[in-house]
């Protein structure tokens, strides 16, 4: 099964108008910044972005760009927001949340980590500890008022838990080191992090790869996503950036 | 409690934040495995080197190294900081799911992170300042530690920079988490979180427990063995 396809567009093609899309990164570790140039290029609207700890903090220059050109409807993250007020305050994104036009919902990164894996897993909803004793606990947080909806809870023993949904998105764009052209994906230290998680959950999941090698080539021992997750891979140079988010 | 008693009008010199840091390095044993936040806690890192203490990096690592710069720097490897790290024989990388496993899972002893309010029961706020006029702010990985981590320390300056103090007797910054502070590590005092309130159990060199009083808000209980902390 070859899964390579020849250009960043072509991986693209079919993302339309609405679509919920998975992007992973750790600020500024591991985001798929070919693949998110390529969706700003396309131009496609009302996008939900679904995250997990600031990739648009940390790729910026994306994120300024998307927002520039009204692409955005939503961002889920645990950390969405520059550290330094000050600096958000310069930032079209912050502004866009404080102007109501944009949508930011935040959760504890844990959770949103388990909401792809339950997504991924085939579980509708689980029950977690985490946010139980802050406002996480009574509700959906986010700057849009009609979307605060409230949470179930129950306990367990002598604890309380948060009944938490899973999240599975349309897209996944995928970071990955190396790839075979069937799929198997490997990444490199601390730039796995969301990525993996995100392949499993997404319907359809396309990797940028700075290395694509033929079957066998990739030990089976070290694929850290097998291709079952992965529908696209293409090629993607690899640009030297800042790594910082101040 | 009035706006006139809340703000606090002399301020002490107390502790640098790399001597909060050093403190807090005392209180960890060797065999622990450590989540720091970003803040003061990161530069617990600083005061380990060469003891046995394993930090976990929420983005998916354990036993994070030194921070490098320059052309050492690697793009693939940082801490949660955001900041480039180097890894140490006997580290390891993983993906989120599993670095939230050892969070929430009960399995890292203890997390230190920093904090905007703190009160006596030992709850915290540090996810959203209000003053920066949203309703939402950045979570992080805090509330999962919390919930999970088997201690949660918090350092942290006592006061703000305006002179309000940080030490209060009820939370009006969102909470964090509720009741799971154990100890209060800030440039003036170190503080117990105990059933019956905070117990002031060291001072910063040249401070008295009515002074450390006068910058907080709860009524302090004053241990019989106050000393100055001790590095």
């Amino acid at each position: 099964m070859n899964k390579v396809v020849s250009s960043v567009q072509e991986a693209v093609a079919d993302i339309h108008d609405g679509a919920v899309i998975a992007v992973p990164g750790f600020f500024t570790c591991g985001v798929p910044r070919a693949l998110l140039w390529a969706l700003v290029e396309k131009g496609v609207k009302n996008l939900t972005l679904t995250c997990g700890c600031g990739p648009l903090v940390g790729a910026s220059d994306i994120s300024q760009a998307l927002v520039q050109n009204g692409q955005l409807k939503k961002v889920i993250d645990s950390y969405g927001l520059f550290r330094s007020a000050s600096k958000g305050l310069q930032d079209p994104f912050e502004q866009a949340v404080r102007a109501g036009t944009i949508e930011l919902e935040v959760s504890p990164m844990g959770t949103l980590a388990e909401r792809y894996r339950a997504a991924a897993a085939g579980i509708p909803a689980f029950y977690t500890p985490t946010g139980v004793g802050s406002v996480v606990e009574e509700m959906v947080v986010t700057n849009i008022d009609a979307n605060r909806q409230q949470k179930e809870t129950r306990v367990f023993g002598e604890a309380k838990y948060i009944l938490e949904y899973a999240l599975k998105p349309d897209f996944a764009l995928i970071h990955a080191f190396i790839g075979d052209t069937e799929g198997n994906l490997s990444y490199n230290k601390t730039a796995l992090n969301f990525n993996h998680v995100m392949a499993t959950a997404a319907k359809v999941t396309i990797a940028e790869v700075e290395k694509i090698v033929e079957p066998g080539v990739l030990k089976p021992g070290d694929v850290r996503t097998p291709s079952v997750y992965v529908h696209r891979v293409v090629h993607a140079e690899r640009p030297k950036f800042a790594i910082t988010i101040d | 409690m009035s706006e006139a008693t809340k703000k606090v009008k002399v301020r002490f010199e107390g502790l640098p934040r790399e001597m909060i840091a050093l403190r807090v390095s005392r209180e960890i044993p060797e065999g622990s495995y450590v989540n720091l936040g970003i803040g003061i806690p990161t530069l617990i890192s600083n005061w380990i080197e060469g003891r046995d203490i394993v930090l976990q990096a929420e983005l998916g690592m354990l036993k994070t190294g030194p921070l490098v710069e320059g052309d050492e720097a690697d793009q693939d490897l940082i801490n949660a900081s955001c900041q480039a790290i180097c890894s140490l024989q006997g580290s390891s990388f993983f993906d989120i799911v599993e670095s939230f496993t050892m969070i929430r899972g009960g399995h890292i002893d203890i997390a230190v992170m920093g904090a905007l309010q703190i009160n006596a029961r030992g709850d915290y706020a540090g996810w959203a300042n209000p003053s920066r006029g949203l309703l939402v702010g950045n979570i992080g990985g805090s509330m999962d530690l919390c919930a999970g981590a088997r201690k949660l320390f918090i350092a942290m300056e006592h006061t703000t920079k305006d002179g309000e103090t940080k030490v209060v007797n009820e939370l009006t910054y969102p909470e964090t988490t509720k009741g799971k502070v154990s100890l209060i590590f800030t440039d003036l005092a170190v503080m117990e979180v105990t059933t019956k309130g905070l117990l002031l159990r060291e001072v910063a060199p040249g401070l008295t427990a009515e002074n450390i009083q006068s910058v907080t808000e709860p009524k302090l209980i004053i241990s019989p063995q106050l000393k100055e902390i001790e590095f």
